[in-house]
């Protein structure tokens, strides 16, 4: 197999194959309406509010500092995040560091630790940890998985021959990674990076530990202090315009690439960077210190909570009863998510036309808004509309799946853009029919990046904490809002083996994912 | 052996679903009430679960933070499922008694409690109460160097020395009736000292933990978060310990957590025997040992754990009507910047 024949970066305009099959579309839009519903809501409320009381709401200092705080943590943030994470996937995944596993395991698992045990475990230990540091160091910390994930998936998922052709027509290795591998890495990095700005835009439970306001602390603020929905909306309707100018830059700066390699042939095997004794020591100790501001600070704390506390008897019975909810809970919102962030990627990736891209681009919207917008988003569609669906376990899946499609819509879109339609195309000639044909080519390729799609929304559905106390049905518990009973009365050693299981039980999809990755490389 | 496995992970999904359907199933004569709590949630389950043994009346209790259960409701409006809205706080009562969403409560019920702590207009009832202290850490400062006025906290002698947290619902009455008593001019002058000389929390519960381990040297709090927090890190681990400022000060003031009947609840008569129960003798001994550590309010009931005697408090003569829904308080707030 000779290495040109292999793919090579196009720039022919190659998503745009056709219409879009008519059932896709369905489906597309079917996730977009849901997605939808919670902005529907917000602009019915916005009515509310008289032109000059919105002007005198937005143009005020305090929206101005607000912006400046928002916008200048997304950017430092995301930079930082898209560096850390690069630079771990590679260290991962084309060095010999030893112990590759286990570090792969740790730094996914970040994502399976509540903002609001991290950053109670941060002020707690460093109670002088406040302003724009300290909100810089927990996000980027807890966030840069966004990016890890993705990046390391495409460092595996690349074949080989392209850094090797490269090299052969006399590339150093720096100019291969710049010129072959970054070019791979946009669309992970971009994505991670839409995730985290997205995330920032909507993020409370920290910001406000930490004393840094944004945005969504000032919604908070009017929700919980002068039970003002208009004004809420108002200010909601900011995280929508930002969100709508992240997503439009992130389009710009995807273009019309394409990933997948055409050709015959199996890729090869791929040799590993020597790394030697000094510099492995060096990688050593920077994952180490990764790992310990990740996972070390918020798992002593929790030690810590259960070692002082008076009241860590442990709660058995509604420790288990909430285990299996928030267990039962959030594989339900995995599967449906999953199975919705599907169809929308495909038309993203595969079709990629006006209406396929306004589809994909509405789905992420609600990642912008705080869970209290959302969740009483969905109890005024309820009332208003769907009263039978009111407080039913329904509800709260489709609450999980608005608030966490785009995690599994980036974790199969990267994926997706590597495999060749033709594949299918092929199956297609056989004879197999539309379904057949992607169900026994393109699915089985995807299976990891659906795998990851479905284990990040299980990691954040176990961890959410505002939307379900809004929507569940009543006497519903899950073991965030059981830790949220027991710290909020002060009782944190009660509340710490919630938060225990809760981390315990999201390790399981971290070292899925893990798993799913490492049968991508052999 | 994949296909196993996938198994595993599908089962419980049923199990739960399954689960969640057929949870809500009783087996009482009378229809099940459904209860919107903002109060301490360990002991209202309590309380739920006594009144169920006396009246056989099923209730499904909903545990949350009172703002966030004031904005469901007023979302829901007459659609409600919720038959009585319990709040810690009076002004997430009073937003949704002013939109007419509360029915008015038996006399006989009202009746149990002292009348200044009930909603003037008779749609809530008072359940127990609190009292606003300075709590100040005891490796820090003795008691002679307190102030005792609340106002004295706004001096340069207090610079780096007073935490507090603006934006729990909490802080607003405070604010309200140091404007009730020195004007709305001086209440500004004293939030806006507040603000340069002290340090901003989050919220009570790490204020409180703040000042026992000698972060800060005092925090303006409700007395109870200090108890909770003696439970919680033992005697022996607690720095700190409670100030109570001068007879009718600002900072005296009492608090109420109130409980109302919706009027679109379509068992009124098993709410209006929820909030009787509520201020009962039994449900009043409760509140008087719960580890939520409030004062009870009816039936003549005392506190049976070791808090200054609700009759040694010296509140100002402020009642419910005048801490309204805190709106002016929340402007003060956001005129200086706090929130």
């Amino acid at each position: 197999m000779s290495a040109a024949s292999t793919a090579v970066l196009g720039r022919r305009r190659y998503g745009r194959r056709g219409r879009a099959p008519s059932a896709l579309l369905i489906a597309g839009l079917a996730a977009a309406a849901l997605s939808l519903i919670p902005l529907v809501f917000l602009v019915l409320e916005a009515r509310g509010v008289s032109v000059g009381e919105a002007e005198r709401l937005l143009v005020r200092p305090r929206v101005g500092a607000l912006l400046v705080n928002t916008l200048g943590l997304i950017a430092v943030t995301t930079v930082l995040c898209s560096a850390i994470g690069v630079a771990a996937a590679w260290c991962v995944e084309r060095t010999d560091l030893p112990f590759r596993r286990a570090w792969m395991v740790a730094l996914v698992l970040p994502l399976a630790i509540p903002e609001f045990v991290s950053s109670f475990g941060w002020v707690s230990f460093f109670p002088g940890m406040r302003g724009f540091a300290g909100a810089l160091l927990v996000t980027v910390v807890a966030y840069f998985p966004f990016v890890f994930l993705p990046a390391a998936a495409v460092l595996r998922g690349t074949d080989p021959a392209l850094e090797e052709t490269a090299q052969s027509l006399g590339l150093n290795a720096w100019a291969t990674f710049w010129r072959v591998t970054a070019p791979q890495l946009r669309l992970p990095v971009l994505g991670g990076s839409l995730i985290i700005a997205l995330h920032l835009l909507a993020e409370y439970g920290a910001f406000a530990q930490l004393r840094f306001p944004t945005f969504a602390t000032e919604i908070y603020a009017e929700y919980q202090l002068s039970f003002d929905g208009a004004n809420a909306a108002i200010l909601s309707l900011v995280l929508v315009a930002l969100s709508l100018l992240f997503l439009l830059a992130e389009v710009v700066a995807r273009g019309r690439a394409r990933y997948a390699r055409v050709g015959s042939g199996a890729q090869r095997a791929r040799s590993r960077v020597c790394l030697g004794k000094r510099r492995a020591a060096l990688l050593l100790a920077g994952l180490g210190s990764l790992a310990v501001l990740s996972l070390g600070v918020p798992l002593a704390a929790l030690v810590y909570w259960v070692l002082q506390g008076n009241s860590s008897t442990l709660p058995a019975a509604s420790l288990l009863t909430a285990t299996t909810t928030t267990v039962g809970l959030s594989l339900t919102a995995a599967l449906v998510t999953a199975a919705l962030a599907l169809p929308v990627a495909l038309l993203a990736v595969r079709h990629n036309g006006r209406a396929s891209r306004l589809i994909e681009r509405t789905t992420y919207i609600p990642r912008a808004l705080p869970g209290v917008v959302i969740g009483l988003a969905l109890v005024s569609f309820c009332i208003r509309s769907a009263q039978w669906l009111y407080q039913s376990t329904t509800v709260l899946v489709a609450a999980y799946a608005i608030l966490f499609l785009p995690l599994a819509l980036i974790a199969i879109r990267g994926p997706l853009a590597q495999v060749s339609p033709r594949i299918e195309d092929v199956a297609r000639s056989l004879g197999l029919g539309p379904l057949r044909a992607f169900a026994r080519t393109t699915l089985p390729l995807l299976r990891g990046g659906i795998g990851a799609g479905a284990g990040l929304v299980f990691l954040s559905t176990v961890t959410e904490l505002t939307g379900t106390l809004l929507l569940r049905p009543t006497g519903t518990e899950t073991l965030a809002t059981r830790f949220w009973t027991y710290a909020s009365s002060l009782s944190y050693g009660a509340a710490a083996p919630f938060a225990a299981v809760m981390v315990a039980i999201s390790a399981v999809p971290a070292y899925l994912l893990i798993r799913r990755l490492d049968a991508l490389g052999s | 052996m994949f296909k196993r496995r996938r198994w595993i992970l599908i089962v419980p999904v049923v199990v739960s679903i399954a689960a969640c359907g057929s949870s809500a199933s009783d087996t009482s004569s009378t229809a099940p009430i459904t209860v919107y709590s903002g109060q301490h949630e360990q002991t209202m389950g309590l309380l739920v679960a006594d009144f169920t043994k006396r009246t056989k009346i099923v209730v499904k209790l909903r545990s949350s933070d009172e703002a966030s259960l004031a904005n469901q409701v007023l979302r829901e409006g007459s659609a409600s499922p919720a038959d009585v809205f319990v709040a810690e706080n009076p002004p997430a009562l009073t937003v949704l008694q002013r939109k007419g969403l509360f029915a008015a409560v038996d006399a006989a019920t009202l009746a149990k409690t002292p009348p200044r702590y009930n909603d003037p207009k008779g749609t809530w009832v008072a359940v127990s109460a609190r009292s606003a202290v300075l709590a100040y850490n005891t490796d820090k400062l003795k008691p002679s160097q307190l102030p005792p006025d609340l106002l004295d906290l706004g001096g340069s002698a207090w610079r780096g020395k007073v935490g507090f947290a603006p934006t729990e619902t909490d802080f607003q009455p405070l604010i309200t009736a140091v404007a009730k008593l020195h004007g709305a001019a001086a209440a500004k002058t004293w939030l806006q000292a507040l603000k340069s000389a002290g340090k901003v929390y989050d919220d009570n519960e790490a204020l409180i933990a703040a000042v026992n381990r000698g972060e800060i040297a005092t925090g303006l709090v409700d007395h109870y978060y200090w108890y909770r927090l003696r439970d919680e890190v033992g005697a022996n681990k607690t720095h700190s310990a409670l100030h109570y400022f001068s007879a009718g000060d600002a900072g005296s003031l009492v608090d109420v957590s109130g409980a109302a009947a919706l009027a679109s609840s379509k068992h009124a008569a098993e709410a209006q025997r929820f909030l009787a129960y509520l201020v009962s003798k039994p449900a009043q001994e409760i509140v008087a040992r719960s580890e939520s550590y409030e004062y009870p309010l009816g039936s003549g009931v005392k506190t049976q754990r070791d808090l200054k005697p609700f009759d040694q408090l010296k509140p100002p003569a402020i009642g419910v009507d005048d801490l309204g829904d805190g709106a002016a308080a929340l402007k003060a707030l956001r005129d200086i910047g706090l929130i």
